[in-house]
């Protein structure tokens, strides 16, 4: 057992895997000699060699592209973009190729790759650097949609993406990149994909979210248990696409009242797909509307700004006295 | 200090071998023995009849809108002639030809263009992408695959195929410079048919080759005849020669003109002379190779009539197997999105199957 951060533990995971596995390939931009902006990919290059932990040129489109017909040749690429700001760049190869390719050619080839990509706010970052719109790939067909909220899952995740048969946008928390630390097994393990996670248990109200607000969401069934007795089921989505909607349906079955909570915009977000599942499968059970706490419909603003913005566990709080006072 | 001219390297050829009287420089000709000149002719003269045919059949509501290749069968055919099975493709979306010459069943076009999927469920042991409609994205996927053979220390290679139009792209431009920078076994062929839709070529850049777009990456471009099969055979065989051997990429610009119309849907008459369209007829492809084969002897009117009618009879099969299809089943689209139906998506599959059945068109 290694108490490591969360780059340590995707570090770990790559690692961990290239060495299992020789078709699986890195590609990226600064991911070698630089180890990565963020230094996801230390050591890798020394370990592994210029041929698997590939540096390339500017071109993310370059990058997704390439390894759709690295993955469809037999290879098993993980491509990093550098900020997920930067992954419009690509975002034709994702929706007109990536997510299509077994449809398209009816099973005859898939394209077992992943993405991954630093999102989200709270680092102090420049324009392009803080923005969450993850919404965007899980409204693609065809795509899996994952996000880690702590060093243990982040390994298995990564682990259960670089083995699945289909493509995985691995969608990185960056503020959590070096938040804390956990404990995590000396062997490599996986996290299904497609499921979620019961982070702690309560039977009056449930706080659903993932990557980084998940810490958002304890932090607030901490405040409501020790101040107002208030008991929070918390769930971490884990996976956008597909979605557990069981997970979420059973929570609120018991609590009857549900708050969503993410960085990326409201309307079309996350938020709102959970919001309807429950509208659809657990009406009968809801004794309060769905409350979605996110960031809004408007620019993610510098980051002179960013936290006033961003959302946090005094308006999650709030939002759940509301609730249990409907 | 001084200012002084750089010295880059730059060597550009143009190559044309057979000319529109069927005369060939014999010196440049590749050797093809009778058999490859025939299956070469064959593979040309069915992709003009199924090219015909798909009009005529768009035109009877039989399929949808069609996108011909009339006139560009010596840049298809030529290049996927040089290949061997074990060596890729990755097209774009007017390659008829490549892919009849390749070994793809007729079928595959008819049910493309008539609105299945089953028409790019690319056969196992064809090494080869589908059709790519999204205009040059298919070029980095040859990237990725020749990236993979020099990786796995293969010494297979793949042509990545695009249009005039294709140039433009910003992928063109990433899959061109990951090309040269990588020193990959890929070759792209442009077939340079005049247009993009409406769009002449002189108003696609102001470069006057496309062939020397590859100069900037760092390595060669050649321009062929596009409508001469044997100049295009030629530059490709060589092109792929140096690749198998750690040489690097090529592009070759295929010098060739769009006869029919963009698509079925597409009326050139609003932005092209029929005078221009005539010119190049004169310079047809196919029926320079035939006088060309007919002079040589290889073919003659009987010859060539068995092989007309061996095409008929290939494509009405097809055509047949095509309208008798079916395999219609709505529940298909559920079929293929991942390898697993994870269960929300299952759950919307029922609720299709419920709204189907509620319609009446689907047993209960
Ligand atoms: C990215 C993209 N933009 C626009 C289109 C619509 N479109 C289809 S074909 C075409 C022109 C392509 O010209 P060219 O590359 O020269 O190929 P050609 O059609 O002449 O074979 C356009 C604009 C498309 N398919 N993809």
């Amino acid at each position: 057992m290694a108490s490591i951060n969360m780059v340590k533990a995707l570090n770990l995971a790559l690692a961990e895997k290239m060495r299992e596995d020789e078709n699986v390939i890195l590609l990226g931009e600064d991911i070698g000699q630089d180890g990565g902006v963020f230094r996801i990919t230390e050591g890798l290059l020394d370990e592994f060699g210029s041929d698997r932990v590939i540096d390339t040129p500017v071109a993310e489109a370059g990058i997704v592209g390439a390894a759709i017909g690295m993955s469809i040749y037999g290879l098993r690429p993980v491509c990093e973009m550098q900020f997920s700001g930067f992954a419009y760049q690509a975002f034709h190869q994702v929706e007109g190729h990536l997510s299509r390719y077994r449809t398209r050619t009816r099973g005859r080839f898939s394209v077992p790759m992943v993405i991954r990509m630093p999102y989200g706010g709270g680092i102090r970052a420049i324009e392009h650097h803080s923005e969450s719109r993850e919404a965007l790939y899980a409204h693609t067909p065809g795509l899996q949609v994952v996000v880690p909220s702590t060093p243990r899952n982040a390994r298995a995740l990564l682990r259960a993406s670089m083995l699945s048969p289909d493509p995985v946008i691995f969608y990185e928390p960056k503020a959590l990149y070096r938040a804390f630390r956990e404990e995590v097994p000396d062997e490599p393990e996986t996290q299904p994909l497609g499921k979620a996670r019961v982070v702690c248990e309560g039977n009056d109200i449930t706080l659903i979210g993932y990557g980084a607000m998940v810490r958002v969401l304890t932090e607030a069934a901490e405040d409501l248990s020790d101040q107002d007795g208030i008991n929070a089921d918390v769930i971490d989505l884990i996976s956008l696409a597909p979605m557990d909607t069981e997970t979420l349906v059973q929570s609120v079955s018991k609590t009857g009242r549900a708050i969503v909570v993410h960085e990326g915009p409201r309307r079309c977000g996350i938020g709102s797909e959970v919001a309807a599942r429950l509208a659809e499968s657990a009406l009968d059970h809801l004794e309060a509307p769905v409350r979605r706490i996110t960031g809004y419909d408007v620019q993610f603003p510098y980051f002179a700004r960013e936290r006033a913005f961003m959302p946090n566990s005094d308006r999650v709080v709030q939002a759940a006295r509301e609730l249990l006072d409907y | 200090m001084p200012k002084k001219t750089i010295d880059i390297e730059h060597d550009l050829t143009h190559l044309s071998i057979l000319n529109e009287k069927g005369e060939a420089d014999e010196s440049l000709a590749p050797k093809l023995n009778g058999d490859t000149l025939v299956t070469m002719f064959r593979n040309m003269l069915a992709t003009r009849r199924l090219d015909e045919r798909m009009i005529n059949m768009q035109r009877q509501g039989r399929i949808g809108t069609y996108g011909p290749s009339r006139g560009q069968e010596a840049s298809q055919v030529g290049t996927a002639m040089a290949l061997r099975p074990d060596d890729w493709t990755a097209q774009a979306f007017r390659e008829m030809g490549m892919t009849l010459t390749r070994g793809w069943k007729m079928d595959l076009t008819l049910f493309f263009w008539g609105g299945y999927e089953e028409g790019n469920a690319v056969a196992k042991g064809h090494n080869d992408l589908p059709i790519a409609v999204p205009v040059a994205s298919q070029t980095l996927h040859g990237v990725g695959i020749a990236w993979g053979m020099k990786i796995k220390k293969k010494d297979s290679v793949c042509i990545t195929y695009l249009g005039d139009g294709g140039t433009s792209e910003g992928d063109f431009h990433e899959a061109m410079n990951f090309a040269g920078v990588y020193d990959l076994p890929l070759i792209f062929i442009v077939q340079n048919n005049q247009f993009a839709i409406s769009h002449p070529r002189r108003k696609q850049t102001k470069s006057r080759t496309l062939a020397q777009k590859a100069l900037a990456y760092g390595f060669e471009g050649v321009q062929v005849d596009g409508n001469d099969v044997l100049a295009v055979y030629s530059a490709t065989c060589d092109a792929v020669a140096k690749a198998r051997k750690g040489g690097g990429p090529t592009l070759i610009e295929c010098v060739t003109y769009r006869l029919s119309m963009h698509t079925t849907a597409d009326d050139p008459t609003r932005y092209r002379e029929d005078k221009e369209v005539k010119e190049w007829e004169k310079r047809d492809p196919l029926i320079r190779f035939a006088k060309y084969l007919r002079n040589k002897g290889v073919l003659d009117d009987e010859s060539i009539e068995g092989i007309e009618n061996d095409v008929k009879d290939e494509i009405a099969a097809a055509v047949k197997r095509y309208e008798e299809y079916e395999g219609l089943d709505p529940l298909d689209s559920f079929k293929y999105i991942l390898a697993e139906l994870p269960p929300d998506i299952q759950a919307q599959q029922d609720e299709f199957v419920a709204a189907l059945q509620n319609e009446g068109k689907m047993s209960h």
